[in-house]
């Protein structure tokens, strides 16, 4: 019995978004669920029930049949307290959910014993990039604000000389070059403005540049990024150097959007009063933080205000302004989610909490809440480490079970019980001499062991080579064989022992010259 | 020379080995270390000849045999083209372990290593010493009679005598299994044995299971895991050499033999690594899946359309490029490219394009060997980067041109978990603004999965022998 995937009409005010869009239904149903969608969810964002009909999709009249029939609902917004109530016992729940800002929610959630993957909880790591909501609907977001922007403002973006006179081209300052900055960056260097941007990570200014954009760097030294990519927290000194730069700049350009949050806290109050009353009148601020209090002191949250001649705009639903795109990428995010829930495409999903992007997508497990998850293993490496020239000692973690991870407890106590027996025995039963060989041995493999692992990739022929000519040592097993300082005892075979030893020994010297010569032949090669 | 003045040369030999293999951790400092490797072979191999365990009635046959053997070691090092670099070492493996096999032989024959000799008299082993003496020839021959037969094998294989897919027996795992547990039985009628000419039945009968062992398994790996075979015999031929060290006391055979081992073993790990793969599952054959069927492409074929260009396209391409990146696979070593190769990477860098090259730990048929190609060919090696340093930079490339790779540059590695080759590091080519494959039809690689990379929108396919195409990349280049 397939399970059914129900998406429900948004309840949110102004929410024009659907979680699922009908080209993505036939993808849902090829990974073997039915999909169920409320009639008209899909109607602000140009979607319609017949699109999703055709698509493959039940549409189902109201919301109550709908939470009642769907195994797993997909929603865009964190479902409403109504929503909450319709919800069945055991349902998966696959939203926005913003746990650290909604307790209340989760509590809830969690006494209907429901399972929920929270899409802004999706690990900052590489694999998990394609379902991650967060950074698609930012794209838009960063997009649409440029576009409601340039609406503002009474000018073009770009210069031109006309017949009518010359017109300069507006200038747009970007703050904060993540996801959301970098797409505005793009926007308004497409329209033909000139952009410059900041962030605190200084190793951002690339990107900043390789999108068109002029870096405009704080002069003052601290490390700004964060866990995960994000930016952090600066200190009072950096504070100080980072408004002198906006304010400097606030006098100059016409256009400020501003992007910078942190992660769990209030945005940062970056633009003030007094920047704003320095603007040109008629420039325009697009606060793209207004929903978390927002980046300018004058911002109010949710509409468009002119404040000292600049219009100061805070709408908090930008994505939603371009509801046909963001539905689309949204519910390719969770299509994507969706794949990894269900590796054997048998349309049942499988929350493996060992895998960890489901393990950090999932704040509450069968009603128990799991947000938040253990700290992710860092896959986008600090920016500050130096890369070694033969990257040797970072591969040291990854000895033995590749991949990275440590042995586990268990399979280390094994080998070191299996080595201890192996010890004991030797240690007990072989003669004095042997034991001697035998430590010799260990610790040659020891040495080689360390030795190796310093060869850098490019050598492994010229090593082959030159460990195979090193072999050719074997050479003195057979020298010894060939006249040793023993009396001619009667039954000793010497016509054999010397055939066989001195066969040897031509056999072993090919390779000692061979390898030796063919080795300095290959490294004569390396050259710069 | 006294026995202490003998020793005092091995443990010198010992240091000049370890030295040798670590002067390999990078070019700069390789050349040095292969001397040191001389040196330490030469002192060694002085020390014993002039050492209490060699008389002079020998010294004729030493010299005669070494002079044989080197002068046919000079002329192969000298003719071997680079190309051919993994079969030659294949062959040299052999004879590792052949020679380990044949002083086997030699020393179970002589009475003379029943006895200690202590103050000019004979005193006979106690029974563990001889117990612990003859596991010791056991094993060596063992280990030795299967370097010989794999690498014999491996040479075929390489060198194209033999065809490189995989020859899967039917319950294949079972014969192994069955070899294994005669060995054991042999080896235990071996040591109960009371004279040598009783126990040479049962050694002899164990050479020819342990011959047939090494020719089995080799047989049963296809091309492209035979980096990680070259690089196991590697080992095995230390191992060999260790094992006869513990027959003649010999510590510097032990010390050596155990260093040349660990370095294979090492690199066995690394290839096994670079293709996600387990060291169990490669050698007991055949790719991935249990009972070796070669895995069925799973799901839909990839969607999209193939874009191929002619080879003035492709020269249009580097022309405009700023960035390129090109990754050479076994189809370059087969088509002899290399030469073409550094000529357009030298005209390119003339115009200022950055050329830089990625290698996959596991292009070609033996660790190292594009590494190898490109250096004969010239190319500079600070431009030639591993995996790991250079996949983050696809991104930022203009052209990125794949020549005679496949399941290297693969992205259903991570794009598809249900691909065979799931989890297996690629580069990750179709990052770039461009990618152009260059291939001499639409087959599957080695790993029998399609490709999806061919589809994507930015990739480009050049079909045709590798060299040609390149010969005529580079005449629009220059044409220009």
């Amino acid at each position: 019995m397939p399970q059914v995937i129900g998406v429900p009409t948004e309840t949110a005010a102004g929410e024009k978004r659907v979680a699922t869009v009908p080209e993505v239904v036939d993808k849902l149903i090829k990974l073997g669920f039915r999909v169920a969608v409320q009639s008209g969810a899909g109607e602000a964002a140009n979607f319609s029930d017949e699109a999703y009909r055709a698509a493959g999709a039940d549409i189902v009249p109201d919301a109550a049949q709908l939470w009642t029939r769907s195994d797993i609902v997909f929603k865009v917004r964190a479902p409403s307290a109504e929503e909450v109530g319709l919800a069945r016992a055991g349902q998966a729940i696959v939203s926005f959910i913003w746990p650290a800002q909604n307790p209340d929610l989760m509590r809830q959630l969690a006494a209907k014993n429901a399972t929920v993957l929270a899409m802004d909880s999706v690990p900052r790591i590489s694999r998990a990039q394609k379902l991650d909501a967060l950074s698609s609907m930012a794209n838009i977001a960063g997009y649409r604000a440029v576009i409601e922007a340039a609406h503002q403002f009474g000018r073009f973006f770009t210069g031109q000389i006309t017949a009518a006179g010359k017109v300069p081209p507006a200038k747009v300052f970007v703050i904060g070059a993540g996801v959301a900055g970098l797409a505005a960056i793009g926007a308004a260097s497409g329209l033909g403005a000139i952009v410059r941007a900041n962030d605190t990570r200084p190793e951002v200014a690339d990107q900043v540049k390789s999108m068109g954009a002029e870096f405009v760097g704080v002069d003052y030294q601290e490390e700004g990024a964060g866990v995960g990519g994000y930016a952090k927290v600066m200190s009072e000194g950096f504070q100080k150097a980072q408004r002198e730069v906006f304010a400097s700049q606030a006098k100059d350009v016409d256009i400020i959007i501003t992007t910078a949050l942190i992660p769990g806290k209030p945005a940062p109050r970056l633009i003030t009063a007094e920047m704003v009353r320095s603007m040109k009148p008629g420039s325009v601020i697009v606060d793209m933080a207004a929903e978390q209090g927002g980046n300018c002191e004058l911002t109010e949250p949710g509409t468009v205000t002119v404040k000292h001649g600049v219009t100061i705009i805070g709408y908090a639903d930008l994505p939603s302004r371009l509801a046909r795109q963001s539905s689309t990428l949204y519910a390719t995010n969770l299509l994507r989610l969706t794949e990894e829930l269900c590796k054997a495409k048998d349309g049942a999903i499988n929350v493996n909490m060992e895998d960890e992007v489901i393990r950090g997508t999932t704040v509450i497990k069968d009603g128990g809440i799991t947000w938040p998850p253990p700290a992710p293993r860092l896959s986008a490496a600090p920016p500050a480490a130096v890369k070694p020239a033969a990257a040797v000692p970072a591969k040291a973690p990854a000895r033995g079970h590749g991949g990275g991870a440590p042995a586990s407890a268990k399979s280390l106590a094994i080998t070191f019980l299996a080595g201890a027996l192996v010890f004991w025995f030797i240690g007990a039963y072989a003669p004095k001499e042997f034991v001697q060989h035998f430590t010799v041995f260990v610790l040659a493999c020891f040495v080689g062991y360390m030795v190796i692992w310093n060869v850098t990739p490019a050598l492994h022929t010229p090593l082959m080579s030159v460990t195979n000519a090193i072999s050719s040592i074997i050479a003195i097993g057979a020298l010894v064989q060939v006249a040793p300082p023993i009396m001619a005892a009667a039954d000793r075979p010497v016509t054999w022992i010397v055939g066989l030893a001195v066969v040897s020994i031509a056999l072993v010297a090919i390779n000692m010259f061979g390898g030796f010569a063919v080795t300095r032949r290959m490294l004569e090669m390396f050259r710069k | 020379m006294s026995a202490t003045l003998a020793t005092v040369s091995y443990v010198g030999a010992t240091i000049l080995f370890i030295l040798s293999l670590g002067g390999l951790s990078n070019p700069e400092t390789s050349r040095r270390g292969n001397l040191y490797g001389i040196i330490g072979m030469t002192l060694a191999v002085l020390a014993t000849v002039f050492g209490p365990q060699v008389t002079a009635a020998g010294y004729g046959w030493i010299l005669g045999a070494m002079a044989v053997g080197g002068a046919i070691g000079l002329y192969a090092a000298r003719v071997v083209k680079m190309t051919q670099m993994p079969e030659l070492v294949a062959l040299m493996h052999s004879l590792v372990g052949l020679a380990a096999v044949l002083i086997g032989y030699a020393n179970y024959i002589d009475p003379a290593t029943s006895f200690h000799v202590v103050d000019g008299k004979n005193i006979p082993l106690t029974s563990v010493e001889k117990a612990i003496h003859e596991i010791e020839i056991y094993l060596g021959i063992l280990i030795g009679a299967v370097t010989f037969s794999g690498s014999i094998i491996a040479f075929g294989k390489l060198s194209g005598k033999i065809s490189g897919k995989p020859l899967l027996l039917p319950a294949r795992h079972w014969i192994n299994l069955a070899g294994l547990l005669a060995v054991l039985w042999f080896g235990r009628e071996f040591i109960s044995s009371p004279g040598i000419a009783d126990g040479m039945t049962p050694l002899f009968v164990m050479t020819v299971i342990a011959l047939l062992f090494g020719i089995h398994m080799v047989m049963a790996i296809g091309g492209a895991d035979m980096p990680v075979v070259v690089s196991m015999l590697n080992s095995y031929s230390g191992w060999a050499a260790a094992a006869t060290g513990f027959m003649l006391s010999n510590d510097l055979l032990i010390v050596t033999g155990a260093l040349v081992g660990s370095s294979g073993a090492i690199l066995s790990y690394i290839m096994c690594r670079a293709m996600n793969r387990n060291f169990i599952s490669v050698i007991a054959g055949g790719f991935g899946t249990e009972g070796g069927v070669p895995a069925v492409p799973g799901g839909v074929p990839p969607a999209g359309e193939v874009i191929p260009v002619s080879a003035m396209e492709t020269a249009d391409l580097l022309r405009d490029a700023k960035n390129v990146i090109i990754v050479p696979g076994y189809g370059m070593a087969v088509a002899q490219a290399q030469h073409t190769v550094f000529e357009i990477t030298r005209h390119l860098r003339d115009k200022g394009v950055n050329v830089r090259f990625g290698i996959h730990p596991v292009a070609g048929r033996m660790p190292g060997h594009m590494n190898v190609l490109l250096a004969e060919a010239k190319v500079p090696y600070d431009i030639v980067m591993e995996m790991d340093e250079i996949n983050e930079d696809f991104a930022d490339t203009d052209v990125a041109m794949v020549i005679g790779a496949n399941d290297i540059v693969n992205p259903a590695a991570q794009e598809d978990p249900a691909s065979p080759i799931a989890g297996m590091p690629v580069l990750e080519v179709w990052k770039a603004k461009t990618s152009v494959v260059m291939k001499r039809s639409m087959a599957s690689g080695y790993a029998g999965v399609d490709n999806p990379l061919f589809y994507k929108d930015n990739n480009r396919m050049l079909f045709g022998d590798a060299k040609k195409m390149l010969d005529e990349v580079l005449v629009g280049l220059k044409s220009a």
